[in-house]
């Protein structure tokens, strides 16, 4: 039989634990083993961004991870995002106001990667907000929705404090 | 009519769904017991199939079922035509639509050969890689020149040749008129092949209940309610039986609205064979090769003009490759056909097209849908013309335009909706006014002059546009006050990203004096509304738009008449706003509109005879001919004259789509084609092999436009209502891809002062490589 590999995985807070094929993707293992559907997958090889999470802190591919090299991280998704349920946190706010999406399917990428990018970079301009998002792939918008939102959001979050 | 919210740039309803996560897209459903499904395609572009052997597959633990066309037996069919050509008299037209899985003879890379279906869509890949097919390649049918040579081989063997349809459309006496001409222009132009690449593969989830004795259908489609009476003729049941729901859906660009794919046909099958429910999720190598594509085509052209510019006729005669199968029949040639005569007063034109099979992927509608190959050969026809003539490239345009005074303005020809091609209204001098105005044309000699004095290289393009929008037949709506208050509004169309949940609720809003956010907008589930075409040709918020208008106003009627009751006063005194009902100058004298709609819904008593419960209607509309809209952008790149880099520097888009909904998604709809058509203009282009190979079927290889690639553009708008509809609306989804190579092409030229060295670009896609062999005088 095949073989399985006991991991444990902190998913926006709650720690999982399951036994996984050593080849499931780590994209896989959070959208089909737990339930988590809002990471989405849009080409399996790196490209595109869709599948974008964050691991200990860091923006990555979920499909260019197996589950098992997860094991022992704490991971963020999109579902942990919002401050609670019903309330947007201010960077989805600032998505919707400025029209940031359309199908919706690469944004929660989008969001991972933005929300680690202003936290390394509070103040950019719209140059360094393209190169942010530039591993990104999105074929509704044109981008410039996006490049608004986050703009945007890097304001309110400044006058936030 | 006053308007609190149409017109309005409201937010999206739809949005904190798809921000959350909480949206339900296909590869989301997860059911008990689900299988998942893998499919074995041809590694060929063109192979007789000799054997098959899946015993090993068959064999392999977790793998449930293997299928190959053997196994289907009665089930197995060539798809339906989804698109019968329209009645053009002398036409040719010789129908080959794909099947579920190929039987004896593959003609595409990426023809399903077998599906497997296995408890883990890993074990069903595994299987697939265990399943041996013995393949005899045949030549392969590529280039498009090459399927009509003498001694081509063919695609069907059962034809005589590679010609799928043969069409020749007229508009007056286009000989002559060539014989009167001043000056005639002809030229042989090149569009190739791209993809749409959608962010979400398509997919689909069938689940088999047999005890309630139905069929449910999650699928990536444009077009549910299509797809449901098909699967239940297919598969022997009743419509009512089948329920199919296209959920939020991650863009469709058009593909997703073929059918039915080969998968669509299979799915459903075995789960309803196992009774269990099976799954099945393109990979993008999949997509690549098995979601169709658009855009091959080759132009011979011609403009007559007399000397002072004003075009007397133009001929063309164009191929178009339409891929292995035509399930969709000559929708992309028409479009061609039919749009190359743009914004201009045409009074003689001779136009006949060729559609070929040819061993590749299938060709159906992408954004723009055929129309781009129109305008680039009409609007690079005219730029030759400028020049031979003297005259200014936007001074020929202007010389052309329609008259304001000349709408209706008939073009004669057989458009895709079966109509002979009327422009219902339009205004487009002031659209190219303001677009010179916005990109600067009048300083821009200038300003191109004192760049070049620094060895800077800047060009400016500005090319004119029609889309062809808003096409019938038809599609519904249905509208119902609940208990609560809200409201609810169904309609059977697929939503791909287009904020239909907040444009057709502001629709109904304005009707129903209700705020936007407490109209609950459900579309593309058969159980909800299940009569409708679907969404393509930039038809929605028309067609589907003008639906939700006449719903909402015959509720708006009931909601009166039942007030007025309630009241003891006459409609006229009543006022509808902030979900209430009131008598005008009474405020204190209101009902809520959930009041109204539970009084409508009695339990006991009596009620008056013909009345019908709640507050709820249902109405269809169907224009007549499709709107057309129309546009113009503008551009100005900086191109580095040795390594061909091009920067966009600014980008003005003006668009007259009528009455507009909502601001905020319109400009989304542009921007989102204008990206689209930078990509097809000078990033994307699928590189097959003589042997019918796909070379770049990946996203690192086929290179869509980043957020670095795609400029900020500045947008603009004239309006000018349609009259065929009751919001006066016409489609925005394509026109914003539709001039793009044109205007790239001009520009090019412009910076690098291609004219004068004896260069012409008349191909789209190009590249910096590509454009470097065509300065240097390779091919």
């Amino acid at each position: 039989m095949t073989q399985r590999i006991p991991v444990a995985v902190t998913v926006n807070g709650t720690t999982h634990r399951r036994e996984v094929e050593p080849r499931l993707l780590l994209s896989d293992f959070i959208r089909h083993e737990l339930g988590l559907t809002g990471t989405h997958v849009g080409c399996e090889h790196g490209v595109c961004g869709a599948c974008t999470i964050r691991l200990d802190g860091a923006a990555v591919r979920s499909c260019l991870i197996f589950a098992v090299q997860a094991d022992g991280h704490a991971i963020s998704t999109v579902e942990g995002l919002a401050p609670e349920r019903g309330r947007l946190s201010v960077l989805q706010q600032a998505f919707q106001d400025a029209h940031g999406l359309q199908c919706g399917y690469c944004t929660p990428g989008i969001l991972m990667t933005v929300s680690a990018f202003l936290e390394d970079n509070p103040q950019p301009s719209e140059a360094e907000v393209r190169h942010a998002l530039s591993g990104n792939l999105c074929r509704c918008t044109g981008y410039q929705h996006i490049v608004d939102a986050v703009l945007l959001a890097a304001q309110r979050l400044r006058e936030a404090g | 009519m006053e308007t609190r919210h149409v017109g309005r740039p409201v937010t999206r309803n739809e949005d904190p769904r798809l921000l959350t996560g909480r949206a339900l897209f296909v590869d989301d459903v997860e059911l008990p017991g689900l299988l998942h499904a893998a499919f074995l395609r041809s590694p060929h572009g063109h192979a007789d199939i000799l054997g098959i052997d899946t015993a090993a597959a068959k064999a392999r633990p977790g793998v449930v079922a293997v299928i190959t066309a053997e196994d289907l037996g009665e089930y197995w069919q060539p798809g339906p035509l989804l698109v019968p050509p329209p009645p053009i008299p002398g036409m040719t037209f010789r129908q080959r639509c794909q099947v579920p899985l190929a039987r004896g003879v593959v003609r595409h890379l990426g023809e399903p050969v077998a599906m497997v279906v296995a408890e883990s869509r890993y074990v069903a890949e595994d299987a697939v890689g265990d399943i041996v097919v013995d393949y005899a390649p045949k030549p392969v049918v590529g280039g498009l020149e090459g399927a009509v040579a003498p001694g081509a081989p063919r695609v069907h063997d059962d034809l005589p040749d590679n010609i799928a349809a043969e069409v020749v459309q007229r508009k007056g006496d286009y000989a002559a008129a060539r014989a009167r001409a001043a000056h005639v222009v002809r030229r042989r132009f090149l569009y190739d092949r791209g993809a749409s690449i959608p962010m979400e593969t398509r997919g689909i989830v069938a689940s088999w209940d047999a005890k309630a004795d139905r069929l449910t259908v999650w699928d990536t489609t444009q077009a549910p309610v299509v797809i449901r009476n098909g699967l239940a003729a297919m598969l022997g049941l009743s419509e009512r039986q089948v329920r199919v729901v296209a959920p939020f859906i991650g863009g469709g660009f058009g593909p997703k609205m073929m059918m039915f794919y080969p998968e669509e046909v299979l799915v459903p099958w075995i789960a309803l064979r196992l009774e269990r429910p099976v799954k099945w999720i393109e990979d993008r190598l999949e997509h690549f090769v098995a979601t169709t594509h658009e855009r091959s085509q080759i132009h011979e052209a011609e403009i007559a003009l007399d000397a002072d510019g004003r075009i007397l006729g133009v001929r063309d005669d164009f191929l178009m490759d339409t891929g292995a199968y035509n399930p969709y029949g000559l929708t992309v040639p028409l479009n061609s056909q039919c749009t190359l005569l743009n914004c201009y007063d045409v009074p003689a034109y001779e136009s006949r097209f060729r559609a070929i099979y040819t061993n590749r992927t299938l060709v159906t509608p992408y954004r723009g849908a055929g129309r781009q190959h129109g305008i680039f050969v009409m609007e690079r026809l005219l730029d030759a013309a400028a020049r031979e003539i003297g005259l200014d490239r936007v001074e020929i345009r202007r010389r052309n335009l329609i008259p304001p005074g000349a709408f209706p303005y008939r073009n004669e020809v057989i458009y895709q909706d079966f109509a002979p091609l009327t422009y219902d209204s339009g205004n487009y001098g002031p659209i190219l006014d303001k677009a010179l105005k916005a990109i600067g044309a009048e300083g821009f000699a200038q300003e191109k002059a004192a760049a070049r004095a620094e060895g800077r290289h800047l060009g400016l393009g500005v090319v004119c546009y029609v889309e062809g929008t808003g096409i019938g037949p038809y599609e519904g709506a249905k509208v119902r006050v609940q208990s609560s208050g809200k409201v609810t509004l169904a309609t059977g169309i697929g939503t791909q990203g287009q904020g239909h949940f907040t444009a057709f609720a502001q629709v109904v809003a304005e009707q129903l004096g209700v705020d936007v956010r407490d109209v609950e907008v459900t579309t593309g589930d058969t159980d909800q509304f299940d009569w409708g075409v679907g969404t393509f040709a930039s038809r929605g918020a028309v067609v589907a738009g003008a639906a939700s208008h006449e719903a909402a106003k015959a509720v708006r009627a009931k909601i009166l008449k039942a007030a007025a009751e309630h009241f003891e006063c006459a409609e006229a005194d009543l006022e509808i706003a902030d979900g209430k009902v009131a008598i005008a100058g009474v405020p204190e004298k209101h009902v809520t509109l959930g009041t109204l709609a539970r009084m409508a819904n009695p339990l006991r008593g009596a009620v008056k005879p013909g009345t019908e419960p709640g507050l709820e209607a249902t109405s269809y509309f169907g224009p007549e001919m499709g709107a057309t809209a129309a546009g113009v952008h503008a551009m100005v790149i900086e191109i580095d004259p040795d390594t061909l880099r091009l920067d966009i520097l600014r980008y003005v888009v003006v668009h007259d789509c009528g009455t507009v909904l909502n601001p905020l998604i319109l400009a989304g709809q542009i921007q989102g084609g204008v990206a689209q058509g930078i990509g097809n203009a000078f990033f994307e282009q699928l590189a097959w092999t003589e042997e019918g190979q796909l070379l770049n079927a990946s996203l690192a290889d086929y290179l869509i436009p980043t957020a670095l690639d795609v400029p900020r553009m500045e947008l603009l708008h004239t309006v000018t209502p349609s009259p065929l509809n009751p919001l006066g609306t016409k489609g925005a989804g394509e026109g914003g891809a539709i001039p793009v190579g044109a205007l790239f092409a001009q520009a090019i030229e412009d910076a690098l002062d291609l004219p004068a060295r004896g260069i012409e670009i008349t191909e789209i896609p190009l590249s910096p490589s590509r454009l470097w062999e065509i300065v240097h005088g390779g091919d």
